[in-house]
C-alpha cells in the first residue's frame, strides 16, 4: 500500500472533518475527496501529506509513518499540491518546475542536465512548452495552477496528493489534466488522492471516492457503489440526477 | 536558474567593481592621489600619503564595504523570510532599537566604544522582543512579525524622538548623523568584516531552500525544508547582520532594500547566486557612496544616509513603476 491510514481521526478545533477513516491506497488508483465547502477536504489533504497532525489514528506512507521519516524522505515519496498560488519574487516558469526536483538533490549541488530534463517532460505533459521561459507573474491563473502541477509530477512521487488540482483550469485542460494523471498513475504507479468538486469527473477517473459530509461522517469506496443520487444529494445539500445516455459510458449526475 | 559557469561570471564581474570601488575610495579626497600612487603604496613604497591612506581611508572603506555588504545581505534575507519584496532590515525594528541604544549613551554624554556597544545592545534587545512576541503562541506566521516587528519600530521611533527632544543642543548634530548613517565614526573596520563573511557562508547553505521558501511556507515544508527551524536561522543571521552594520555606522537607509532588487533585475530570483552578488553590490555601492559623501562638498561631509537615500528614492520608484 502507497498511502494507508487505521481509524484516522481529523478535526479543526472542535469541528470534526472525520473519524475511524480507514482507507488504502496502492499503487496505480487514485482516490477523490468530495464535499461541500469547509468540510475540512483541504485539511485533510494536509494532514495526509504529514504537513499537520492527526486527532488519531494511524498514517502510513509507503509503510512508513510520517514521524520515521525525514522531512526529505518524506519528500521524496509523497508531493503535495496546494490552493496557495501566491508567487511575492519574479522566476521563470521553469525555474517553478525544477522547484520539485529539490528532494533530489544533495544541499551543494546544482539542477542537473538530467533534472532539467526531467522539468521539461513534464511542461510538456502539462502543454506549457513554449512557456518555459516566461515569469510565472506574467501568466493566467490556469497557467499558474499548470505550472504547479507540472512541478508537482517533477518532483517524481510515489504518492501525488493534489487539493483541487482542476481550479482555474478551462473545460480542456480539466480533462487533459485528468487524463495525464490517469495515465501517470497507471503508468509509473503513482497512488493520487485529490479533492475534486465535480462528482462526474470522480466517476470517470478515480477508483474510489471519500464523501466528507462535514458533520464527521464519511463514506469512502469505490465510486460505482458510493457516487450515487441519495448520497450524493445529502452530501451536497442539494438534490442531483443520475442520468445516462446510450452513446457515452458513463453516467452522468446533474444538479436538478 | 542560473548556470554555475554564469554565476561565477557574475560573481567574477562584481569583485572586480568591489575592488574597483575600493580603490577609488584609496585615491578620492582631500589630498587627490592617482591611481599610480595608490598602487605603490598598496605594494608597500612608503612615502608621506601612506598615512592617509592606510590609517584614515582604508579602514572606513573597509567598513562602508562591510556594512553595505551586511545590509543587502540582511535585506535579502528579510524579504524571502517575510515573503514581502518590500521588506529591508530595518522592517522589524532592529535599527530602531541600534537607535535608542546609540542615542541614550550620547544622551549621557558616554564615548568611545560606549556608543557602538548600547547600540548593538539595542539591536539585540529588540531582536529578542520582536521574535518573543511574536513567536509567544507558538504560530508565528509572516504577518504577525511582520506587524510585531513594525509596532516596535514605531515604539523605537517615539523613543528616539524622545531622547532628540531632551538631549542638548550641542549633542543633537551628531544624534541626527548617526540616524542617517554616518562612516566618519568607523575607525576598525575588522568586527562587521568577520561578521560579513561568517554571516554570508551561515546563509549560503540554505540558499535553495530560501529559493523554495519565497514561494511558500507549506509548499517548501512539503519539499522537504524544515521550514520552521530555517525560518528562525534565518532571522537570527538577519537581525545579526543588521545589528553589527547599524553599530557600526547607524542607520543607513535604502541600502537594504534597493540592492537585492536591483541584484534580482539583473540576474534572477536564485538565492544562490543572489546573497553573494547582493553583497558584493551592497558593498561597492556604500564604498561609492561614502566616496562621494565625504567629497562632493568637501571639506564638509554629508552622512552618508542621506546619500543612499538620494540615490535610493528615485531607483525604487523607478523600479516600481516598471512593475
Amino acid at each position: 500500500m502507497i498511502l494507508e491510514t487505521r481509524q484516522l481521526a481529523v478535526s479543526i478545533g472542535p469541528h470534526r472533518v472525520c473519524c475511524n477513516l480507514d482507507l488504502s491506497l496502492a499503487a496505480g488508483e487514485r482516490l477523490a475527496i468530495l464535499g461541500r465547502n469547509g468540510a475540512g477536504k483541504s485539511t485533510l489533504l494536509t494532514t495526509l501529506a504529514g504537513l499537520r497532525n492527526a486527532d488519531g489514528g494511524e498514517l502510513f506512507v509507503d509503510g512508513q509513518s510520517y514521524a520515521d521519516l525525514s522531512l526529505r524522505d518524506a519528500a521524496l515519496l509523497r508531493g503535495w499540491l496546494g490552493q496557495d498560488r501566491s508567487d511575492p519574487f519574479a522566476s521563470t516558469v521553469l525555474e517553478a518546475v525544477l522547484a520539485g526536483r529539490h528532494p533530489h538533490l544533495s544541499r551543494w549541488s546544482w539542477e542537473s542536465p538530467s533534472d532539467a530534463r526531467i522539468a521539461r517532460a513534464t511542461l510538456t505533459d502539462m502543454n506549457l512548452t513554449d512557456l518555459a521561459q516566461r515569469e510565472v507573474q506574467t501568466l493566467s491563473g490556469g497557467e499558474r495552477q499548470r505550472v504547479a502541477i507540472a512541478a508537482l509530477l517533477a518532483q517524481q512521487t510515489r504518492l501525488c496528493l493534489l487539493d483541487e488540482p482542476l481550479a482555474h483550469l478551462d473545460l480542456n485542460h480539466q480533462i487533459a489534466t485528468l487524463e495525464l494523471l490517469s495515465r501517470r498513475s497507471r503508468d509509473d504507479g503513482i497512488a493520487v488522492a485529490m479533492v475534486l468538486h465535480d462528482p462526474n469527473f470522480a466517476l470517470r477517473f478515480c477508483d474510489y471516492a471519500l464523501l466528507l459530509f462535514g458533520d464527521g461522517t464519511h463514506v469512502i469506496g469505490p465510486v460505482a457503489g458510493v457516487l450515487d443520487e441519495s448520497s450524493l444529494s445529502r452530501l451536497y445539500g442539494h438534490p442531483l440526477r443520475r442520468v445516462t445516455m446510450t452513446d457515452f459510458p458513463h453516467p452522468v449526475f446533474v444538479p436538478e | 536558474m542560473p548556470s554555475r559557469r554564469r554565476a561565477l561570471l557574475v560573481l567574477l564581474s562584481l569583485t572586480l567593481l568591489s575592488v574597483a570601488s575600493l580603490v577609488v575610495a584609496l585615491a578620492a579626497g582631500s589630498l587627490v592621489l592617482s591611481l599610480g600612487d595608490v598602487l605603490s603604496m598598496l605594494a608597500g613604497e612608503d612615502n608621506t600619503a601612506r598615512a592617509v591612506v592606510f590609517d584614515l581611508r582604508l579602514p572606513r572603506a573597509l567598513a562602508a564595504f562591510a556594512c553595505g555588504g551586511l545590509l543587502a545581505l540582511a535585506g535579502a534575507l528579510m524579504q524571502v523570510l517575510l515573503r514581502n519584496p518590500l521588506a529591508d532590515p530595518y522592517v522589524l525594528g532592529i535599527s530602531g532599537g541600534a537607535g535608542v541604544g546609540a542615542l541614550s549613551a550620547m544622551l549621557l554624554g558616554l564615548a568611545g566604544l560606549a556608543v557602538p556597544g548600547f547600540a548593538f545592545a539595542g539591536a539585540l534587545a529588540a531582536m529578542l522582543l520582536v521574535f518573543g512576541l511574536a513567536h509567544g503562541d507558538g504560530s508565528w506566521t509572516q504577518t504577525r512579525l511582520l506587524l510585531t516587528g513594525v509596532v516596535i519600530a514605531a515604539g523605537c521611533g517615539a523613543l528616539v524622538a524622545l531622547i532628540l527632544t531632551l538631549a542638548p543642543e550641542q549633542k543633537i548634530q551628531s544624534m541626527l548623523f548617526w540616524l542617517m548613517g554616518d562612516l566618519s565614526q568607523a575607525v576598525n573596520p575588522l568586527p562587521a568584516l568577520v561578521v560579513l563573511v561568517v554571516t554570508l557562508l551561515a546563509a549560503l547553505p540554505f540558499a535553495r531552500e530560501l529559493n523554495l521558501l519565497a514561494r511558500g511556507f507549506d509548499a517548501a515544508l512539503a519539499l522537504g525544508v524544515a521550514v520552521p527551524l530555517l525560518r528562525r536561522v534565518i532571522y537570527v543571521i538577519a537581525s545579526l547582520a543588521t545589528a553589527v552594520a547599524v553599530t557600526t555606522a547607524g542607520a543607513i537607509g535604502f541600502v537594504g532594500l534597493i540592492v537585492p532588487h536591483l541584484v534580482r533585475l539583473a540576474i534572477g530570483n536564485d538565492q544562490r547566486l543572489l546573497l553573494p552578488a547582493s553583497v558584493l553590490a551592497g558593498g561597492s555601492l556604500l564604498v561609492c557612496a561614502d566616496t562621494l559623501a565625504r567629497t562632493i562638498v568637501a571639506p564638509i561631509q554629508l552622512p552618508v544616509g542621506v546619500l543612499t537615500a538620494l540615490i535610493g528614492v528615485p531607483v525604487f520608484l523607478y523600479l516600481l513603476g516598471r512593475r
